[in-house]
């Protein structure tokens, strides 16, 4: 029997039962409709994550104070345990270090911010001029942090676009007193509203001079430090200078954890693509319980159609091609399923765009070849054994079921 | 030789603990050509001595050479080539795929042997002819008469031009003026050169065949020629 006959003939089959076969298809289509879709979002937010640190820039060296001991970058280890004071005057340090641009401390904490009788709590960061350049920050009014003395505590706030829509609504914010816990500032700038930003939402964010900071939160530490260097050719350079020098500063002991862009990117892609095929493999399972369901309903329509089977048996076919036959049509439903899984999934990850426009939720090119590959691999794997009873079926017995 | 020899060919059913002597050591020679017809009262086996001359069907014991050839021993897939080349059937209750026309119906047989569209659809249209029903090719089974049927399943049987051509019962299902039509249909056939045996139990057509068998109980009978 040649491919082509028995295509045909398997599709007649097919159509010969719409039920049986709608239901063998749809089963297919929910479980690769599963896999893109999830997949779709797995990736989206590994993307995510990893635009959003590249936005940083990716020449960063960041410092934290407290010394990690595992070798490998984790997300554990962005908590490490603070032995000793990172300290404003070590920030300075560090802009001696050969191919360092800048350095930008941070101090971060919250507070209750107020200006002309509205108040709203916020995050505050103290930091310096550099950081606007450092996060490529964008300014809608006025200008950024002045460039001054490092410890100096200036009495300047920069505001997000939520926070100036907050506090002040139609009144010009621009010179305007903000009150920051108990201290006066004057808002001189204003950011862009941007929307961007892992962890922290630039558009609610008050900044201050660092050492404003510091005496607000009355602490002498830092959060981090951001080094930038001058190019990523520089970056281990920069890192081992780094590490040198608040060594030597922190009495010889090594006790700061410094990160670069590069690592935490690379971890947080590695986590989330694990996460994408975990899922896709939980999506998988939906594909299993299809291939039960494929395999049922072929046992019942190798019931139902044993009359006939007999029949080809009788007109010459070999068991070979009785197998053949039955295995064509489970290709064929189920490769239809997958197709029609296909389309419910990309529309379903364009529904999820639609929903989240910040989620890139495309389903992976490996996702759509390993679900219509699965789909395909399961319709034939659990459709052996129907075809395989179908074959073997007892020629005489078979006919005197009666077509 | 003859075409088909049977030697001490043995049946038997298991069901549980019972024994179904089906068949009782016939044995069996006939020529190529030849017409018979195979009587008896019902559950003496002659289904049975059809099926297992088909190869549908394995004797328990003994031989069955088909053109010189042990056939019975064969395995399955060997066994489908034979049916396929050298058997056609016909059956009581016709045996119609519903959902295929007459004519794919008729090219079944050919299709599973995998001749070529084009030679197929040449031998459809001259065997829906030579049954008569040109205009029928495209109709249902489910739209077909009785005796219409009949004749799409004798077309069928005999498209890849067998050897031997098996009927059980013909015309068990129709009526005796249909019934007479198919029979001369068969009958033409052999004249072709056809080996035809028929099971009927109708003693008119049982008359008719040159030579007849009849078997009681498993046991071959008589063998009676004319
Ligand atoms: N698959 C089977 N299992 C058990 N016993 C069977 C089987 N097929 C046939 N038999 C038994 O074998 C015997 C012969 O059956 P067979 O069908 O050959 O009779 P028959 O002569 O064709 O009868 P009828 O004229 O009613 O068609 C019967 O007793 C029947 O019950
Ligand atoms: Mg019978």
């Amino acid at each position: 029997m040649s491919i082509g006959d028995l295509l045909r003939f398997a599709l007649q089959a097919a159509a010969g039962s719409p039920l049986r076969t709608g239901l063998m298809a749809l089963a297919m289509a929910i479980g690769v409709a599963a896999v893109v879709v999830l997949t779709a979002l797995g990736d989206g937010a590994r993307r995510y994550v990893v635009n959003e640190f590249n936005a940083l820039g990716s020449n960063l060296v960041i410092v934290l104070p407290g010394r990690t001991e595992t070798g490998g970058i984790g997300i554990g280890n962005l908590s490490a345990s603070t032995t000793r004071d990172l300290t404003l005057r070590d920030a300075a340090a560090l802009l001696r270090a050969d191919g360092v641009v800048r350095v930008a401390p941070l101090v971060v904490g919250d507070a209750e911010v107020s200006s002309g009788g509205r108040l709203r709590s916020s995050y505050v960061v103290g930091t310096t001029a550099d950081f606007a350049r450092l996060r490529r920050l964008e300014l809608a009014q006025g200008r950024f942090l002045p460039n001054e003395g490092l410890e100096r505590a200036g009495s300047w706030a920069v505001i997000g676009a939520t926070i100036r829509e907050e506090l002040f609504g139609p009144r010009p914010a621009l010179g305007a007193r903000l009150r920051i816990g108990d201290r006066r500032f004057r808002v001189i700038g204003v950011l862009a509203s941007s929307g961007q930003g892992l962890g922290m939402n630039t558009d609610e964010l008050v900044l201050v001079p660092a050492a404003s900071a510091q005496a607000m939160f009355d602490t002498n530490t830092l959060f981090r430090i951001l080094v930038e260097a001058r190019d990523r050719d520089a970056l281990a350079r920069v890192k081992s200078q780094v590490a040198n020098i608040l060594t030597a500063r922190h009495d010889g002991e090594r006790d700061v954890t410094l990160l670069t862009q590069d690592a935490v990117v690379g971890t947080f892609d590695r986590i989330l693509a694990a996460l994408t095929l975990a899922v896709a493999g939980i999506a998988a399972i939906s594909l299993a319980v299809a291939g039960i369901l494929v395999m049922n309903v072929m046992l019942v329509s190798v019931t139902q159609r044993t009359g006939e089977i007999g029949l080809l048996k009788a007109l010459g076919a070999a068991p070979m091609v009785i197998r053949r036959a039955f295995l064509a049509e489970a290709a064929m439903l189920s490769l239809a399923g997958a197709a029609i899984g296909e389309c419910l999934g990309f529309a379903g990850a364009a529904v999820l765009r639609a929903t989240f426009p910040d989620l890139p939720a495309y389903p992976p090119s490996w996702a759509v070849i390993a679900g219509l590959a699965t789909a395909l691999a399961t319709g034939m794997g659990f459709g052996t054994l129907p075809a395989r009873r179908a074959a073997r079926l007892d020629p005489v017995q078979a006919l005197a079921r009666g077509l | 030789m003859g075409q088909i020899e049977l030697r001490a060919v043995d049946r038997i059913f298991r069901i549980g603990d019972t024994r179904v002597h089906a068949l009782k050591a016939i044995s069996l020679s006939i020529e190529a050509g030849e017409y018979l017809t195979v009587m008896g009262p019902s559950g003496s086996g002659k289904s049975t001595l059809l099926n297992i001359l088909g190869l549908l069907d394995r004797p328990d014991h003994g031989e069955y050479l088909l053109e010189g050839r042990e056939v019975g021993t064969l395995p399955p897939d060997q066994q489908a080539g034979v049916r396929s080349r050298r058997i056609g059937f016909v059956f009581q209750s016709f045996h119609l795929v519903p959902r295929l026309s007459a004519a794919d119906n008729i090219a079944l047989p050919m299709m599973l042997a995998g001749v070529p569209a084009r030679e197929r659809r040449r031998r459809v249209a001259a065997a829906l002819a030579g049954v008569g029903l040109e205009d029928r090719a495209d109709h249902r089974p489910q739209q077909l008469s009785g005796g219409q049927r009949q004749r799409v399943a004798i077309a069928r049987a005999t498209i890849m031009q067998p050897a031997l051509l098996l009927a059980d019962e013909p015309t068990g299902n129709l009526d005796r003026a249909t019934g007479a039509e198919v029979t001369q249909l068969l009958e033409a056939l052999n004249h072709g050169g056809t080996t035809l045996i028929v099971v009927t139990h109708d003693p008119v057509m049982g008359e008719r065949a040159r030579r007849r068998l009849l078997l009681d109980d498993g046991g071959l009978a008589d063998d009676r020629r004319r």
